[in-house]
């Protein structure tokens, strides 16, 4: 059996990674990305957790957070690819009409 | 533990034998660098244009009606293991959901963004 | 093998989930209607809406005195619901008739605008609702996403679709947070269940348990991205200034009401009034957002950019009756967003009517001597301006007043003369649109203002009730108190 600490320490260093690539990358896709690092890195704490606790809450949790991002994603694709339809980028530096 | 001697074995054969024949194939091969050598492999054919080409926006859709429809399919499974302990009361649940879903498809079809052309 | 049983829904239950069911049979309903085709110019999405929301407002304001526990504790029906149920209706409701003409003119008349406005009224509903911090999570996305798209609806439009990006790039990413804080809480407590964790909690306490504080910490961040606090109200702005303006009427009354609803119930609910870490964390958020939102306020031109600002700056006050807690301090919070929501929505519905056809006139110098030519709406600005710089006699200073009451009852006389030297600064940038307003001559073309009859109702009904809460705030407060009373 795994030790719960080192799935809790995987899930952690999953979302660092995605908070430091949505803070440092420039293109929107890879920004997204990283936003789904951070929610599937919740996603391997919560089943971490519902196996420490042999509960099946968390894995419950898991379904949803999974049908979310999903939708998240059909949104934020939708969003994106209009952009590049509209403006031929999808690096947010050169996204900058708005400002003040 | 034992058992999982030959695995490791294993392993260690098939990465010697890679790492080896890379290693022995850069010993021994004669280097000669020319324009069609270091052009992209595409099965011998002589390459075509780029190979970094626009995705027409049309498979965006389809992937992202896919990703829609397929996701949902994750809550038919713990359902479909706990049916008989659900009884009707998780049947009618479901079958709202998938009526859901399914208002969600007939609007599809009727804004057309299933047709490929 | 033993069966699961089924919950069991008296008739009064089926009354408290009236609201939930209506509105998305009536976001359904108008999908499906997309088959019958309309006659071009027809208002019937608008209509329909507006019965949707009515009917919702209605199902639960007959089960108003009804405290029910739904759903195994995931769906609470008490005052606290009710009061935010019939709150949100009336937004959406509001919004909807300063849509109505707005969006034929800016050419994005489209069912799904509408349907769209529904989820995200939905959404809103379930994160006051919601007793289990999994439901918050889906209301608060449902919310999320109708916003983004709605926010993006002139998809032409480069600024809007730029909004949308951004709100969406930023909104995710908070959502990201919410949901790791979440993911730990559980991990914590061993419960999402806000009543579970609080009884958790009660017996032992988990004071200084880095896995419970980290927590609680992603969470509160997660909810001041929604709510717009500085510092993570880097959105607000852009969100507000590039999408359709009947959608940032919607989204700054409605998002932040939602935001801190959710908030008030996770922090009264389950962590036994705000925790004490959190005391000094929310007083510096408090802090930094009312000056941050009103000093840069000053500096804006764009109507709808210094309304954001504004915005941001209310939220900075809510957050001082946070601060101080306990029942008084959330009824103050509950007063003072009732209030907040309906100035802001006038004024934002004001500059829905502003420009002809498809031109916007959003920049502070075309209100230019509007208010001799458009008398109605010279007033109506006015009042929405003196209610949202907080003097009498209007809604927007009692809401001060009560916040700034409870405050100094909780002994935050710091946080309270900060708050004061705020809405005196707050004042000169309100005052600014009442001087363009009367004083004023226009510099080229004047501004035009496009009439129609729903979004005056809708103007009517703000400007009366910015005015009678100014005067008769009593019932409100009382009501927001009773609503209260079930959290603590």
């Amino acid at each position: 059996m795994i030790p719960i600490s080192w799935s809790l320490a995987l899930s952690a260093v999953l979302f660092v990674i995605g908070v430091i690539g949505v803070l440092v990358r420039r293109n929107a896709l890879v920004i997204f990305m990283s936003i789904e690092l951070m929610l599937n890195a919740a996603n391997l704490a919560f089943v971490a957790f519902s196996r420490d606790m042999q509960s099946l809450d968390g894995q419950v949790f898991v379904f949803f957070v999974m049908t979310v991002a999903a939708a998240e994603v059909a949104v934020g694709l939708a969003i994106i690819v209009n952009m590049f339809r509209l403006r031929e980028t999808v690096f947010v530096d050169e996204i900058n009409l708005l400002k003040g | 533990m034992r058992e999982y001697i030959p695995v490791l074995l294993f392993l260690l054969v098939a990465f010697g034998f890679a790492a080896g024949t890379i290693a022995l194939s850069s010993i021994i091969v004669p280097l000669r660098r020319n324009a069609v050598k270091n052009s992209a492999y595409e099965c011998g054919v002589v390459p075509m244009g780029d190979a970094r080409q626009r995705v027409a926006i049309k498979f965006y859709l389809v992937a992202v009606l896919f990703i829609l429809f397929d996701i949902e399919a994750v809550f038919l499974y713990p359902w479909a293991v706990a049916f008989r302990q659900l009884g009707l009361y998780g049947l009618v649940e479901m079958a709202l959901f998938i009526v859901v879903l399914f208002i969600g498809y007939v609007y599809l079809l009727k804004k057309r963004a299933l047709e490929w052309e | 093998m033993t069966p699961v049983p089924a919950p069991q829904l008296i008739a009064l239950d089926w009354w408290a989930l009236g609201a939930v069911i209506a509105l998305s049979a009536g976001a359904m309903l108008l999908l499906l209607l997309e088959f019958v085709p309309a006659k071009p110019g027809s208002s019937r999405a608008a209509v329909l809406s507006l019965l949707t929301l009515a009917i919702s407002a209605a199902a639960v304001f007959v089960a108003r005195d009804a405290r029910r526990s739904i759903f195994d504790g995931m769906f609470v029906h008490d005052g606290f619901t009710v009061f935010f149920t019939l709150l949100f209706c009336a937004i959406g409701a509001v919004s909807v008739l300063l849509s109505w003409d707005y969006v034929r003119r800016t050419g994005i008349h489209h069912a799904e605008y509408y349907v769209l406005l529904l989820c995200a009224t939905l959404g809103m509903i379930v994160m006051a609702a919601s007793n289990d911090l999994i439901t918050i999570f889906v209301g608060l996305e449902l919310m999320s996403l109708g916003l983004y798209v709605l926010v993006g609806f002139r998809r032409a439009h480069l600024e809007s679709n730029e909004a949308a990006l951004k709100y969406f790039l930023l909104g995710a990413f908070a959502s990201g947070f919410l949901l790791y804080g979440i993911a730990l809480l559980y991990g914590a407590t061993g419960t999402t269940s806000l009543t579970r964790m609080a009884a958790f909690l009660s017996e032992s306490p988990l004071r200084g348990n880095p896995m419970f504080v980290a927590g609680g910490l992603l969470l509160l961040t997660g909810f001041a991205f929604k709510v717009a606090a500085v510092p993570f109200h880097m959105w607000t702005p852009d969100a507000y200034d590039g999408a359709p303006t009947s959608v940032t009427a919607f989204m700054s009354a409605g998002a932040k009401a939602a935001g801190f609803a959710a908030l008030l119930r996770v922090g009264l609910t389950a962590l036994g009034g705000m925790p004490a870490e959190w005391g000094p964390i929310l007083s510096a958020i408090a802090i930094l957002t009312m000056t941050v939102g009103n000093v840069t306020a000053l500096l804006q031109t764009n109507l709808k950019r210094m309304l954001a600002y504004s915005s941001i700056a209310h939220a900075g006050y809510i957050l001082v009756a946070l601060v101080a807690g306990g029942r008084d301090g959330a009824s103050a919070a509950l007063f003072y967003l009732a209030v907040y929501s309906f100035m802001n929505l006038g004024a934002f519905g004001i500059v829905t009517m502003l420009g002809r056809g498809r031109e916007e006139r959003v920049l502070v110098s075309d209100l230019a001597g509007l208010g001799f030519r458009q008398p109605l709406v010279g007033l109506a600005m006015t009042v929405f301006m003196i209610s949202l710089g907080g003097i009498p006699p209007t809604a927007g200073f009692m809401g001060k007043v009560y916040v700034f009451k409870v405050a100094l009852g909780a002994g935050l006389v710091p946080l309270v003369i900060i708050g004061v030297l705020n809405s005196v600064v707050s004042v000169f940038y309100y005052l600014r649109v009442t001087v363009a307003l009367y004083m004023q001559e226009p510099q080229g073309e004047p501004t035009e203002v496009s009439w129609a009859a729903p979004a005056v109702v809708a103007l009517l009904v703000t400007l009366a009730l910015t005015l009678w809460w100014g005067i008769q705030a009593h019932d409100l407060l009382l009501e927001a108190q009773r609503s209260v009373m079930g959290l603590l």
